[in-house]
């Protein structure tokens, strides 16, 4: 169809306004010279300088980056596992179960999730002893188990997606399992694997409401210390700090999109040139 | 079927075992564990001691009453209702405003597809909690937007009716409004997908067939794309309905979501076993919504493969 | 013939450019009614762009079509007296298959029960009415295709237009296909195009061809004609396989040119269809199935050529020879075993030493740079 679809390019300016809109009023109002985070007075960076006189947010990120760091990867082992042992074991004692394990915690509501764990937690230490205090350790448990199964489903759609005559291939050319684990399974699910991790990051990084349960005294992380202020009201210095926030993931989704827009068409371009060759 | 002939890399015993026992002993330990805690402490009553609850003295040992106040207490009721009602209308208008951007972003070109795909998910990798705080900083009462809103508000209505600032913080309308922000790449993602795969010569075909651009979107597009409404719909209800971010921050404390409700009944009230039933009963809810949907997606595919 | 004098089908200087990229370059085409008529060409030839410029998907950049003597110029798809049977059959995959036929009479006005006998009709003329209530999706490949047949004959177009009708069928269905077709074409008496690059499939069910290639038509005619009588190297070439070589005419006579032929190292005869003059470079060309190949000089042959049985391979009712000539050009033939060999006799086999012998009417003499 030749004619351009006006009402729907209408509709996805809207709907990109929509998005944006906030987003850019959020970052225009941190160069605020006013306390009033919402009235103009002029411009001024003090805020960012605020920012970054404040260790507290600085322990704060280093903290959260520590958990979501550790958990995501922990979270990956394990959600590796678990996709390969769903996509690739038809039957074993308790699958069911295990697979509804593995799906559960994706509609788990946050809030349940963080009283279940809490709840779990206070009731080690009062029959095993153990944690003796929640902090860290607590908050990357909860991390972990809630983030593995978001990998888990995307290692176990590319898992089910693969053509398995490839392992075979390996297999009758002589190598041995292991070696075609190393050598071909884990290469064509690397790209899965790596967008489980960075997904199990985000989540962790991001969260509030299961750390605000599993967290313990002198343990805050980036996203309960703005919880916190954001109770308080709306302050510039958060719109400093959601500023930075914004940028530094902007550049980060941007500059991977380039890598992969870049890598997809020099493949194309490859594909281009061998089919040319043929002809 | 009997031993498959080869066998995979992963077929080893000792392998085998590990693959499988490592993510499941830790889901077992972490999730199934602190699940049972919940059940079992729902069925408790609340005592002053730490921590606070406590089993009955003899047979039966539990007892039902956490679960008879959701019936009786309207609290509960009505922030279940308030719940249902709050993400219903949430994952309407999400449907509402991403149905049209998902079709839109299917008929550009294929560089900026992936420059809009990239565009909508960029707002989901900045923190959920800094899209909330944005809304707040626009809802406020002398905030551009809220005066922009209310001098269209006056223009629109009788003079007579005029307001000075539109009342939008605290209000299940805020609570519905960054819901739907929140949650809009989450029902536009599925869609896009779906709608993307549709095969463009069946517009085609249809067109050729006599049919005008809009019946060959109600004869062709929308019935092909039910399965992505049904996933977007469930990705935005499940988590709005359990929603306790946005409700604590900008909604009606007087007239609750079932999530604040739970966590305020476990961290003010203290009433671990009435917050445990109440976390049960809306679990139950989520569970039989998506036990239904994977049962009806099941059908749907098992019907697709059947094509020889 | 038509009534009227006007052709049922006028492509008038069509041209349609996509970017800087010219589809199809100034096309004009009269079909008339009832034709089977087949576009024929390779992969980019803009085929499919002409054929989709007459569906109506595509806006031509200059020129028009008219059908039936009304300007199509700025009608919709859904406006046109045409249907599409589409290469990949587009069916709906959530509608059954007599929900997929009856869909284009929705738009008609027509009482339901003429309706539903119109789709019993259509069913029943593609052999489909058991099948009625089934999904596309639990129907076999030749089933589908019958589908899209009867759903874009439903609504009884003037044109039907059919992108690559067997592509997607295997050999053995297509054979079948191609007559059912014909058939159908004839019963109905519409007007069909079909678009495809396989010339067996042109050659088969159109009764005129136009062989397109670069957006632009090289040749149109009857399939023996543009088998026959190729106007243009790349008519030839496309058409089924051919030995070509270049030429020189060295004498010209009664119709006959005398041409010298380097890379076959050979004067040869040939029946000339256009006029050449002596000295004129040309091209030479001739079908494998138009040499004749025998083991001894054949006596009073206008043109012989020699060479040695290089490859051989049996068919069964044919079997193909490459035969290198002496300078070390290669020669292919195709012999008809039109006859079983008696105790005692050998085909010409491999090393065997053989002379190609051919009629002057039988080869081709070409313009040069065509």
């Amino acid at each position: 169809m030749n004619r351009r679809p006006i009402f729907l390019i209408g509709c996805l300016a809207f709907g990109f306004a929509f998005f944006y809109v906030p987003i850019l009023s959020m970052i225009f109002f941190s160069f605020n010279r006013s306390r009033l985070a919402t009235v103009w007075g002029g411009f001024s960076l003090q805020w960012y300088g605020k920012l970054f006189d404040n260790a507290q947010i600085l322990n704060a990120a280093i903290l959260s980056l520590k958990i979501a760091l550790l958990s995501a990867t922990l979270a990956t082992v394990l959600g590796t596992l678990a996709g390969i042992a769903l996509a690739r074991f038809r039957r074993f004692p308790g699958r069911t179960l295990f697979s509804g394990l593995v799906t559960a915690p994706l509609i788990m509501p946050e809030v349940i999730t963080g009283i279940s764990s809490l709840l779990l937690f206070i009731m080690m230490a009062q029959w095993i002893g153990w944690p003796g205090s929640r902090g860290f350790t607590t908050i990357t448990i909860a991390h972990i188990t809630f983030s593995m199964t978001y990998v888990t489903t995307i290692v176990q759609a590319r898992l089910q997606s693969m053509d398995m005559s490839v392992e075979e291939a390996a297999m009758d050319l002589g190598s041995k399992p292991w070696q075609v684990l190393k050598d071909v399974t884990l290469p064509i699910i690397s790209p899965a694997i790596l967008s489980g991790w960075l997904l199990a990051f985000t989540i962790s990084i991001d969260d509030v409401v299961i750390t605000n349960f599993t967290t313990g005294p002198g343990y805050t992380t980036l996203p309960i210390l703005i919880w916190s202020k954001v109770r308080l009201g709306v302050t510039p210095d958060i719109n400093a700090l959601a500023t930075i926030i914004v940028l530094v993931v902007a550049c980060g989704v941007g500059l991977s999109s380039y890598l992969l827009g870049r890598a997809e068409r020099r493949r194309e371009r490859d594909v281009q040139m061998a089919i040319a060759a043929n002809a | 079927m009997t031993a498959p002939a080869h066998q995979g890399w992963f077929d080893r015993r000792g392998w085998r075992d590990f693959i499988i026992a490592a993510p499941y002993a830790w889901l077992v330990a972490f999730f199934l564990a602190p699940f049972v805690i919940v059940v079992a402490m729902s069925l408790a009553r609340t005592a002053t001691q730490s921590p606070p609850f406590a089993y009955l003295p003899q047979w039966p040992y539990v007892r039902l009453d956490s679960y008879g106040r959701l019936f009786t207490d309207t609290l509960y009721i009505r922030s279940y209702l308030v719940s249902i009602r709050n993400a219903a209308i949430a994952t309407g208008l999400c449907l509402l405003i991403g149905y049209p951007m998902a079709l839109g972003m299917t008929r550009v070109s294929r560089s900026t597809q992936r420059l809009l795909l990239m565009l909508v998910i960029l707002p989901f990798w900045t923190s959920f909690l800094l899209r909330v705080y944005a809304w707040i900083g626009l809802m406020g009462t002398n905030s551009w937007f809220n005066r922009a809103a209310t001098a269209i508000y006056n223009a629109l209505v009788p003079a007579d009716w005029a307001i000075t600032s539109l009342h939008m913080m605290n209000t299940n309308f805020a609570v519905v409004l960054v819901m739907v922000y929140s949650y809009l790449p989450f029902m536009i993602l599925p869609l896009y997908a779906n709608l993307e795969k549709l095969d463009l010569n069946l517009n085609e075909a249809a067109l050729d067939l006599g049919s005008r651009p809009w019946q060959v979107f109600k004869d062709v597009t929308l019935p092909l794309s039910v399965p992505g409404i049904i996933a977007g719909g469930l990705l935005v209800f499940i988590p709005a309905s359990g929603e306790l971010i946005i409700p604590s921050l900008v909604g009606n404390a007087a007239d609750p979501m079932i999530g604040r409700v739970i966590s305020d009944q476990f961290s003010i009230a203290q009433d671990w076993p009435m917050a445990s039933a109440v976390a049960v009963a809306l679990l139950v809810l989520l569970v039989v919504q998506t036990v239904l949907y994977s049962y009806f997606d099941a059908r749907a595919r098992a019907g697709a493969e059947q094509a020889p | 013939m038509p009534a009227s004098n006007a052709p049922f089908i006028r492509i008038d200087g069509v041209t349609k450019k996509f970017g800087d990229f010219t589809a199809v370059d100034n096309v004009s085409l009269d079909i008339s009614r009832g034709e089977l008529f087949a576009l024929l060409g390779g992969s980019g030839c803009g085929k499919t762009t002409l054929l989709r410029v007459l569906a109506g998907f595509e806006t031509p950049s200059v020129g028009k079509v008219s059908i039936d003597g009304q300007d199509m110029t700025g009608v919709p798809p859904y406006g046109r007296p045409v249907n599409m049977m589409f290469q990949s059959y587009a069916l709906f995959p959530h509608m059954t298959v007599e929900a997929n036929v009856g869909y284009g009479l929705k738009h008609e006005t027509m009482t339901p029960a003429a309706r539903r006998d119109r789709v019993k009709e259509m069913l029943a003329l593609v052999q489909l009415s058991p099948l009625a209530g089934r999904k596309p999706h639990q129907l076999s490949g030749g089933q589908r295709q019958r589908v899209a047949l009867a759903r874009s004959l439903a609504r009884q177009p003037k044109l039907l237009l059919l992108d690559e009708p067997l592509g997607a069928l295997d050999k053995k269905l297509r054979e079948h296909t191609q007559f059912e077709i014909a058939n159908i074409q004839y019963k109905t008496g519409i007007t069909f195009i079909v678009v495809t690059h396989d010339q067996e499939e042109a050659m088969t069910l159109a009764s005129r061809v136009a062989v397109m290639d670069k957006g632009v038509i090289r040749q149109i005619g009857s399939p023996a004609e543009v088998y026959e009588y190729p106007n243009s190297s790349f008519v030839a070439g496309f058409i089924g396989s051919i030995n070509m070589a270049e030429a020189e005419v060295r004498e010209v006579a009664s119709g006959h040119a005398r041409i010298a032929v380097r890379q076959l190292a050979a004067e040869l005869t040939v029946t000339m269809r256009e006029n050449f003059s002596t000295g004129e470079r040309a091209i030479f060309a001739v079908r494998p199935e138009k040499l004749a190949i025998a083991r001894t000089r054949p006596d009073g042959a206008a043109n012989v050529i020699p060479g040695t049985v290089q490859d051989f391979g049996y068919f069964g009712k044919d079997s193909l020879y490459r035969i290198k000539l002496d300078n070390g050009h290669i020669l292919s033939v195709n012999t008809v075993n039109a006859r079983r060999l008696g105790v005692g006799e050998t085909a010409v086999t491999w090393e065997d030493r053989v002379f190609l012998t051919f009629e002057p009417g039988s080869a081709i003499l070409l313009k040069a740079g065509t």
